[in-house]
């Protein structure tokens, strides 16, 4: 133990604390809870509520102190419910209540102490003026914001003159500490709602339960620290001292022998297909946005709501949205139908009543028990339409339609056009080849398809090996693909980086360039051209010589050279004419 | 596929190994049909394609060549070997007709390993370029020189 722990006793108990600890902290640790409304551990203590009162014992002296802020000694005994404590706790509830008689906190302590017809009625306030807000804004997020005015009777916790404050950062910390409840936030303004189910719910967190690694992180955005440079209740509050808000991204340089280029893909903007109105009507989804809706560590909690709070009596899933079209992506993303399988299989199970409807082109359930599930959801009641959607609008024919969005679509099946109302709609946008895979490709020496995806060696033979030797692909930087395959595709590119790895040596390029001495006149034109700086001039010798290790084999100084001292194994000048004159012979 | 007057063209592809070459491969696992007039000989790069190699093909008869390598500027598996071939067909385009040789009969394409049906196209469209230009006026069996 510490040199200053020193022992007092709390209702008889003896306790060990730290010298000049806060009384509150010491009984609260053993379990002695004693009533307080303006004490909140990540703010200095202010004694100000003095609801916390209790009595002190010290050498025969007898003194009625508060609790949050009243610093322990050795030897002092305290009394947290002696009578003469409950009767001065009784007088000042009844002096708050005088105040703010209407207020929940201060109504149920006063119903504990048996308090029934407080002795200086009860005022109309709601706020005890305890201060908390003020100090969690001046002290803690270091805003400036509130502030006490006036003074004695007239007393009152405001902003500057009274007006909307520009320094205000919205962050909700003076009403989330407010003990009675009377500090409210104004309604977030409309359309703030769109970005709030994908957003973190508070600053920091753990990305989501799956996360590797699994830690939390600070979203820049939204902590207070990078707005006012206050806060930090995180840092005091974290035992491990993981917490370093001023940590930056930094670039590491790491050697390595192979590279597996798995950076996967991105989700179509929605935006794009205007016919489908995302972005433009509340309550049409992503793929992406509903697996976050429907996810039990959303926002939600995995319940599925509208954007105004109404459980959806019937929701669209609409497939291939940017897929099999010739006008974005001609290819399929492979994934959606099934994911809109497990969709309305969902929604099913959550909502009972809820009508879903599947607009497909065709069901593409290729996988193992997936043509099953496929079979089993046609019992469960989910509805097939057989049609692309050629639009959605909220424009309403009938009353049916008011206030819904409607889809319309040639059901191919049944030959019409129907028009379906629905209260959500799920887009299941295209898998998107990332935007620099290009740029990516270029610098790993690789390349890319048309589609933008990285393309394997050889369908069949390498699927997972590059042009480039050593640069392995795997997941859906390759093309789209579900999760058992990524996981099979990232098997066989680790084991191929490992085959490299225990080799312990590399293959050297076999077609390599070559320089004959003999013949070589030091003209050094094939100097200039070779993009690997394989080739130096000897001055003494007076020729180019060539560093076979640097050599990748591209043959440029052979077609320059123009004595032909410089020949390329198995691409020799004689040998490309013999080719000529075989090919050409008949 | 025969022209009226039973003239078929022969040309001589040089692709090179990482765009063009696999390009033409693509198209054949594709099961793509091109002309078989035209007849590839790999390199590893078309800066290999050495102007020689060019002359050589017109003076061994043949009626037209194509060099086909990665898209510029920056697709090149040897960084910039396909800027070195532009270099060379521009030296060609200016050199053929002082040999009385049609500068139509030379063609630089660009056709990455992704574009199979490029590949087709272009040899069909060339194919079919030549027959209309008819056979290629150097005479056979001029020494190689």
């Amino acid at each position: 133990m510490a040199d200053n722990t020193i022992k007092i006793k709390i209702n008889g108990f003896e306790v060990e604390a730290f010298d000049r600890q806060p009384l509150i902290e010491v009984a609260e640790k053993i379990g002695v809870k004693i009533p307080t409304l303006c004490h909140n551990p990540i703010i200095e203590p202010y004694g100000v509520c003095r609801i916390c009162t209790v009595e002190v014992r010290h050498r025969n002296r007898v003194r009625m102190v508060t609790a949050c802020n009243y610093p322990v000694t050795n030897g002092i005994e305290v009394f947290t419910d002696s009578e003469r404590v409950i009767r001065n706790r009784k007088l000042i509830i009844e002096w708050l209540l005088g105040r703010c008689g209407n207020v929940k906190v201060l109504n149920d302590l006063a119903e504990q102490y048996g308090i029934t017809e407080p002795r200086f009625g009860r005022g109309t306030d709601d706020c005890i003026l305890c201060g908390l807000c003020v100090r969690m804004c001046q002290d803690v997020v270091k805003a400036n914001v509130l502030g006490f005015f006036e003074r004695g009777p007239k007393r009152y916790v405001s902003t500057s003159f009274d007006q909307t404050s520009d320094l205000c950062i919205t962050c909700g910390a003076c009403a989330s500490v407010c003990p009675t409840g009377c500090i409210k936030i104004d309604k977030l303004e409309e359309g703030t709602y769109k970005e709030m189910p994908m957003g973190p719910v508070t600053p920091i967190h753990i990305d989501f339960m799956q996360a590797v690694p699994k830690k939390a992180v600070i979203d820049k955005e939204s902590c207070i620290n990078f707005k006012t440079g206050g806060c930090k209740v995180c840092v005091d509050v974290c035992e491990a001292e993981a917490i370093d808000h001023s940590m930056e991204a930094k670039e590491k340089e790491v050697d390595v022998g192979t590279i597996i280029l798995s950076t996967g893909f991105k989700l179509q903007n929605g935006e794009e297909l205007k016919e489908y109105g995302y972005g433009k009507y509340p309550n049409i989804l992503s793929s992406l946005d509903f697996e976050v809706l429907n996810n039990a560590n959303g926002p939600t909690g995995g319940k599925i709501f509208t954007q105004d709070g109404r459980v959806p009596k019937s929701i669209g899933i609409v497939h291939c949205v940017g897929s099999r079209d010739k006008k974005y992506h001609e290819y399929c993303s492979r994934v959606c139908c099934m994911y809109a399988l497990k969709f309305a299989h969902l929604i099913k199970e959550k909502i009972h009543d809820c009508e879903v409807y599947n607009f497909y082109i065709d069901m593409r359930c290729f996988g193992k028990g997936y043509e099953e599930f496929y079979n089993r959801l046609l019992k469960e009641g989910v509805n097939f339409v057989r049609g692309k959607v050629a639009e959605i609008t909220d424009a309403a024919l009938d009353k049916s339609e008011q206030g819904k969005l409607i889809l319309r679509a040639e059901d191919t099946l049944i030959g019409t056009v129907r028009r379906i109302p629905v209260d959500m709609v799920v887009l299941c946008l295209a898998i998107e080849a990332q935007e620099d895979a290009k740029e990516v490709s270029h610098f790993f020496s690789c390349s890319v398809g048309r589609d933008g995806f990285f393309i394997e060696k050889h369908p069949k033979l390498a699927p997972v090996s590059t042009a480039a030797d050593g640069i392995f692909i795997a997941g859906v930087a390759q093309g789209p693909k579900d999760i058992p395959d990524t996981v099979a595709q990232a098997g066989a590119a680790a084991s191929a980086v490992l085959s490299l790895i225990q080799q312990k040596e590399v293959e050297a390029e076999v077609v390599t360039a070559s320089i004959d001495e003999e013949i070589c006149s030091g003209c050094q034109i094939c100097v200039g051209l070779c993009p690997y700086t394989a080739i130096t001039y000897n001055k003494d010798k007076n020729i180019s010589e060539l560093n076979e290790a640097l050599c990748k084999g591209c043959g440029t100084c052979v077609a320059a050279c123009p004595s032909g001292a410089a020949q390329q194994k198995n691409f020799r000048d004689n040998q490309i004419f013999a080719e000529i004159k075989g090919i050409l012979a008949v | 596929m025969s022209s009226e007057n039973g003239f078929e063209p022969r040309i001589v592809a040089f692709l090179c190994n990482w765009c063009s070459y696999t390009g033409a491969d693509l198209a054949g696992t594709a099961r793509m049909k091109y002309p078989a007039n035209v007849r590839t000989i790999r390199v590893m790069c078309s800066g290999r394609v050495d102007a020689q190699f060019v002359m050589k093909a017109f003076a061994e008869g043949a009626d037209a060549v194509l060099i086909s390598g990665c898209h510029t500027p920056s697709d090149c598996h040897y960084q910039e070997g396909n800027f070195k071939a532009l270099r060379r067909y521009y030296l060609l385009k200016k050199m053929l007709p002082q040999f009385g040789i049609e500068p139509e009969r030379l063609r630089l394409e660009w056709i990455s390993a992704a574009e199979g049906d490029k590949f087709q196209e272009v040899c069909t469209e060339f194919t079919e370029a030549i027959r209309k230009l008819g056979p290629s006026p150097v005479k056979k069996g001029v020494k190689n020189g």
